[in-house]
């Protein structure tokens, strides 16, 4: 075996490089994704006192309801169920969710689709989607938040 | 061959840091143990086999088990692995002995805080899983036990600083031993990454869990863990490539190729690591865009250090392999001693990480990451990396550090062999299913799946490779725990037998180097690093400071 350092400095070099460039290219990538795709990324939708979440807010009157072309939904996600419980939309239109929690912290992840929501107590989280494909889609917590953690489901039903 | 038996007090007369150290890394591998027993449980839960009510009264719910599980092996067995290895090396690498009431010191305030935390935890007072988010609120003693074991590691840091700044002023203008150097950068590194959950426990967590305050914001709270919480991962890993780099290559049969670029990998981890939490709260609410973007391009830096680690690793072990007279383009891989433990686990351990590695850049990526978030993916890639790397490498670190700290030689070298490629297996059984079950099917992490299961039907095949993945680890969790528990306990003793620690030469040295003498100035990278914190977190943290919306705690387990 060549022992020379040269040899190894070479190859480190050209690695070094190739790396750099693979993550130059991610990056990009990753812009270019969210800058064109992005409207599924969850934002915040500013402050909400927890006692207000069941009385005294939006979501005190949790609903999904038909503004024109779209909807909105407004959602509570409480220890250990969604409110309210299965929503009803057409496929095309684009859905504007705004969830928030009177408890601790939980997830709103809707199966086979790219909506993926923490939601944190003290804070509201928009996120907007619109489905394309009719059918049944879970919405699963994917936060701890006790014992009934893994029995807080729901569903959203998105007819032709 | 002098035999003497146990009954020796004074064993350790000539080396007392051999004695803290075997006391730290042993009681790691007693929480390990404990931890990982809760496994297969975990594994064999995602096939709807539901153990746990045969666990009652002793342990009350899938979910107290699994923060046990997350706890023993993720807090703790890692931390005392570090306090460990990481004080002893630089130790031997110096030439120099810590000093030893401080480190005994270390070593009470990890046992005591940890019996501390042992309490609620074991009483079902605290099943808040290793994240404790807020507004679950466990019992006090949980968050006061978790801090004083927290803090041991910080006296551990000081007495490897201190043992370094001795050793500059006795070898005035000379570049520090490579193990020392890179334990120095470890230890800094953590100072600054611990700063986020030290505050969280310390001023918030604390003070609310005694009543003294109303309510935390847990979006502070998630954000301040963060700042730690990933962080932590490398203070995890780099103990285990402090291994890899300056050991293995010497146990393989050949020479590290790069000293200085090891230095410079270090000092990498120290810049990146700890400004890139974002990319675990990509889908909370109250931190913009902007911000999640700025620990994007961070977090793809600190992909930089483990790639060119991959690279260093890989030569010097084909260094080791054409040594052992392998040819031509793969034959150093078999010429390898793959008979030898403790570099099997390396070598298994280094082929897990590599598509763990994939993962984590697919987990940083903004967009990706909702695809992946809060579901099984995300337990499959840090079992891969957690479960792969980090604990082969202190698993076989173990089979020779034992033997060198006691004396007593490695009891059944074959069932520790058998025991890394069973875990290896199982691990790549488990965690290959656990990506695809998250990322296919949707299932959630950290979810009492047995009881619900009809809700993930279509997962039913790769839930089946789980319970057998479970299954195969606790055979190799059995093997493990003999080999080192056999050889820790033996009466058997022999110090004249004891060898040096392997530490491995370099091909490339660093006297002279010009990335070796500009990575010797720590300090000033230390203040880089801090900088880079300050500007990733704190126009981010001060919004939310003065916006602060606390919310009273609940116990809903």
């Amino acid at each position: 075996m060549n022992e020379s350092h040269h040899a190894f400095e070479r190859y480190e070099a050209i690695w070094l490089r190739v790396v750099l460039v693979m993550i130059l290219v991610f990056l990009v990538l990753i812009a270019y994704t969210a800058l064109n795709y992005g409207q599924t990324i969850p934002r915040g939708a500013g402050q909400i006192r927890v006692g207000e979440v069941r009385a005294g807010s939006e979501f005190a009157n949790p609903r999904l309801e038909q503004v024109g072309n779209e909807y909105v939904a407004y959602v509570q996600a409480f220890a250990f169920g969604y409110s309210p419980g299965e929503m009803r939309v057409k496929r095309g239109r684009k859905v504007t969710f705004y969830v928030a929690s009177p408890d601790v912290v939980h997830g709103f992840m809707i199966e086979r689709t790219n909506i993926n929501v923490e939601v944190v107590p003290g804070y509201v989280s928009k996120v907007e989607y619109t489905f394309d494909r009719p059918g049944t889609y879970k919405i699963i917590c994917h936060q701890y938040c006790g014992l009934g953690h893994a029995k807080m489901l729901s569903r959203i039903v998105v007819e032709e | 061959m002098a035999v003497r038996t146990l009954s020796r007090p004074d064993a350790y007369a000539d080396a007392p840091e051999k004695k803290v150290t075997l006391y730290l890394l042993m009681l790691g591998f007693v929480a390990l143990l404990i931890g990982s027993l809760f496994g297969p449980l975990q594994a064999l839960n995602y096939s709807n086999i539901d153990l746990y009510p045969f666990l009652r009264p002793l342990v009350q719910s899938y979910y107290q088990g699994l923060t046990l599980h997350g706890v023993l092996n993720a807090i703790v067995f890692t931390q005392l692995f570090a306090q460990a290895v990481l004080l002893y090396l630089p130790a031997r690498s110096l030439g120099l002995r810590p000093n030893m009431t401080l480190a005994w010191v270390s070593w009470w305030m990890a046992f005591v805080g940890l019996a501390v935390a042992a309490i609620p935890l074991l009483g079902n007072e605290a099943t808040v899983l290793y994240t404790f988010y807020p507004p679950l609120k466990g019992h006090w003693a949980f968050y006061v036990g978790a801090a004083v074991f927290v803090l041991s590691s910080w006296v551990t840091g000081w007495l490897v600083l201190e043992m370094w700044l001795r050793w500059k002023r006795a070898n005035p203008g000379r570049i520090t031993p490579l193990p020392a150097y890179m334990s120095v950068v470890h230890w800094l590194m953590w100072f600054l990454a611990s700063l986020g959950l030290v505050v969280e426990v310390a001023v918030f967590l604390i003070p609310w869990s005694f009543g003294w305050i109303e309510g935390v914001d847990p979006l502070l709270a998630r954000t301040l863990f963060w700042f730690t919480g990933h962080a932590i991962v490398y203070f995890w890993l780099l103990p285990v490539y402090v291994i890899a780099y300056t050991v293995l290559p010497r146990q393989a049969g050949g020479k590290l190729v790069s000293d200085p670029l090891a230095r410079v990998v270090f000092l990498l981890f120290l810049l990146f690591s700890t400004p890139v939490g974002f990319h675990h709260q990509f889908s909370d609410p109250g931190i913009s865009n902007f911000w999640k973007w700025v620990h994007t391009i961070l977090t793809m830096m600190v992909a930089l250090p483990s790639l060119l680690t991959a690279f260093t690793i890989a030569a010097s072990l084909e260094v080791a392999g054409r040594a052992r007279g392998g040819k031509g383009l793969l034959g150093w891989v078999w010429a390898l001693p793959w008979n030898n433990p403790s570099v099997l686990a390396f070598l298994l351990g280094f082929i897990l990480f590599i598509p763990g590695g994939a993962g984590g850049m697919v987990n940083a990526s903004f967009t990706l990451n909702q695809g992946v978030h809060n579901t099984t993916w995300i337990s499959g890639h840090f079992h891969m990396q957690v479960a792969g790397l980090v604990a082969m490498g202190a698993m076989g670190a173990a089979f020779w550090l034992i033997p060198h700290l006691t004396g007593k030689p490695l009891v059944r070298p074959g069932l520790a062999w058998a025991s890394m490629w069973l875990w290896f297996i199982g691990m790549f059984i488990m965690t290959f299913a656990l990506h695809w079950m998250g990322f296919l099917y949707g299932v959630p992490r950290r979810s009492y799946i047995a009881e619900v299961p009809e809700a993930y039907a279509g997962a039913g095949p790769w839930m089946v490779l789980n319970a057998i993945s479970g299954v195969i680890l606790f055979v190799s969790i059995i093997f493990f725990f003999y080999v080192i528990f056999a050889t820790a306990l033996q009466r058997r003793r022999d110090f004249s037998q004891v060898q040096e620690i392997p530490f491995a030469e370099a091909i490339s040295k660093p006297e002279g180097n010009s990335l070796a003498l500009l990575a010797e100035r720590v300090w000033l990278w230390f203040a880089v690093a801090a900088g880079l914190v300050l500007v990733a977190y704190g126009p981010v943290l001060v919004g939310m400071l003065v916006n602060l919306n606390p919310v009273p705690g609940v116990r809903l387990w």
